[in-house]
């Protein structure tokens, strides 16, 4: 079940890296001093109980929130003052803790507005919607592997709260990202969903790197090659899940408090 | 099962959209068919206002309607626009086709200004930032040597359209209007039924989305504001032509309040709520001008009312109706 706990000697290379990575809020320290690395086609938990920074982490690493120190290198280039919707660009694309859809558009144009960026279709105030129609093969082949083909045409408002986040799923990866960042993709997810996503997830960081935050153990216990254990903004423990779940402090803070 | 679910609830969605475009389709031609054989009712110069607020308030609504910005400066460009228009023709000798581009030149050049200090800011902070740049246009105005202070510009020449086609006479000015009204709104519905305007779209639904997927949500903002600043241009242009002159009044902030009225009378987020908002200001202005009640209190009253009874304004309270939802429309907001 688990994914093999050995790592070998080649590592893949680091694709997103935070070094002292801190955020103050005032005088509260939601994260202190984080270093990180996510790593090409590996799938990385972020964990930690309720308040432990993981959300601030994510909004750090996408520049959605500035950070107080530290440094972000994305693909080798320092992003550490780079403006969110460039970090975005140059590939490091993420998904929200709550779901992140446009409500009142239909399944099939959420995933078109991702899709006409990188096809240089978002400016273009003088051509038709009909204009968008190239894009829908593309957009048929996502909505298709999420498993969303019946609700094409439906309302993302519409959407039951478990496809919405397989929806908001399909859009992020629309972008083709180098690094995907999901916040909590399985929450309020039925197991039939749970079981979609994992093995979409397994699919996509064959080609890329995932960091994920996620309170459901079993799935990160089956997909994540490597976890970071966060308590009150500062790591904990890192490692393979198996070396992670053994940790005592890790048990006393986080597992032993949550059923697993 | 929620799978059929939905897909019934789509199948009925995408029916419910043909019927409205076919209703859209058969009100349009009967509202166009109306003003084309208006002028022998009303009269044109009556007319020919109504449309240049009517444009207007299209031009604020898709800003406030379609990006979600309550703009409180854009008597700047409706103005602006007018001055510069009355100037070109009058001084420069300018046809008025070329006049009026001149105007709507003016009003993207004044809109890049104000859109690249105001569009950061959100909600009350851009309404705030927006009056405080058109006021100091305002005064701008007042001082300024070519727009002659408390006079205004008066007695500009309507000229030759193309060289041709002679708009003194009030039946070819009043076409003449029409058509750059009719253009005018092609342009805004191509707009909103554009690529760009589905990204405008979803900026209003979700910033925080739009930005991860890598928008540059400000850029997106400003390109909303200036073509509304250039359609408001445009609106402003047309009416020194038509009056003749360009005064202090439509540069002043409460200019810019009426048009916020305009398009709230008649329904935000509607392409055409817009048009009688400003139909409805304008006949009660052009009604009420000769009694001695002050005419602001009725126009106050007519808010108050619009804003306690039917929020969605008229076109939009229309919409959700049942007589509306039946005809297949959807109010989208």
């Amino acid at each position: 079940m688990a994914v093999s706990a050995t790592l070998t000697d080649n590592e893949p290379r680091v694709v997103l890296s935070a070094r002292g990575l801190s955020k103050n809020f005032g005088a509260f320290a939601a994260v202190k001093n984080v270093d990180l690395d996510v790593r090409h086609q590996r799938v990385h938990a972020l964990i930690g109980p309720n308040g432990a920074g993981k959300t601030t982490v994510f909004n750090l690493l996408t520049k959605f929130l500035q950070p107080t120190a530290g440094s972000i290198t994305l693909l080798g280039a320092d992003i550490t003052r780079t403006p969110p919707d460039k970090v975005a660009r140059m590939g490091l694309v993420r998904s929200f803790q709550i779901s992140a859809v446009f409500p009142h558009l239909s399944v099939l144009d959420n995933v078109r507005v991702a899709l006409q960026r990188p096809n240089n279709l978002s400016t273009q105030f003088w051509l038709p919607m009909s204009s968008l129609n190239r894009l829908n093969a593309r957009a048929d082949e996502l909505i298709e592997a999420v498993g969303l083909k019946r609700e094409r045409n439906a309302l993302a408002a519409d959407l039951s709260y478990g496809r919405k986040r397989v929806l908001e799923i399909a859009t992020t990866l629309a972008l083709d990202p180098k690094v995907l960042l999901l916040d909590e993709p399985m929450a309020g997810m039925g197991q039939e969903d749970i079981g979609t996503v994992s093995s979409i997830i397994r699919e996509v960081a064959k080609e890329r790197a995932v960091l994920m935050v996620e309170h459901n153990l079993s799935v990160v216990a089956d997909i994540c090659h490597h976890v970071t254990v966060l308590q009150r903004g500062e790591i904990l423990a890192e490692g393979d899940y198996a070396a992670v779940s053994q940790d005592e402090r890790v048990r006393l803070a986080y597992m032993g408090t949550e059923e697993a | 099962m929620t799978d059929l679910i939905h897909s019934t609830t789509s199948a009925k969605r995408t029916e419910r959209s043909a019927t409205a475009s076919m209703t859209y389709a058969i009100f349009l031609a009967a509202g166009l068919a109306f003003l084309v054989i208006a002028p022998a009712f009303f009269y044109p110069i009556f007319l020919m206002k109504l449309l240049c607020f009517a444009l207007f308030a299209c031009a604020f609504n898709l800003l406030l309607g379609y990006t979600g910005l309550l703009s409180f400066g854009h008597a700047t460009f409706f103005g602006g626009a007018a001055y510069f228009t009355a100037h070109a023709v009058k001084e420069w000798g300018l046809t008025p086709e070329l006049g009026i581009l001149l105007g709507v030149a003016g009003a993207v050049v004044l809109g890049l200004v104000m859109g690249f200090v105001a569009i950061r800011r959100q909600g009350i902070y851009f309404a705030m930032i927006t009056l405080a740049l058109s006021q100091m246009f305002y005064f701008f105005c007042l001082q300024a040597e070519f727009t002659r202070g408390e006079d205004g510009i008066q007695s500009v020449p309507r000229g030759h359209l193309f060289g041709l086609i002679d708009l003194s006479q009030p039946t070819n000015m009043y076409y003449f209007v029409l058509a750059v009204f009719v253009i005018g709104l092609l342009i805004i519905w191509r707009f909103i039924n554009s690529p760009f305007g589905m990204i405008l779209k979803s900026i209003r639904e979700n910033e925080a989305r739009a930005t991860s997927l890598g928008y540059s949500v400000a850029r997106y903002k400003l390109g909303a504001f200036v073509m509304s600043a250039a359609l408001a241009g445009l609106a402003g242009g047309v009416k020194a032509l038509v009056f003749q002159f360009a005064t202090l009044t439509d540069v002043t902030w409460q200019m810019s309040g009426e048009v916020i009225l305009m398009t709230l009378l008649g329904g935000i987020g509607t392409l055409i709520g817009p048009i009688f908002g400003a139909g409805l200001v304008v006949t009660l202005q052009n009604y009420l001008a000769t009694s001695d009640f002050p005419v602001t209190i009725i126009t106050g009253v007519v808010f108050m009312v619009c804003v306690l009874l039917f929020r969605r304004g008229i076109i939009g309270e229309f919409y959700a109706s049942r007589l509306g939802r039946k005809l297949g429309f959807e109010h989208r907001r």
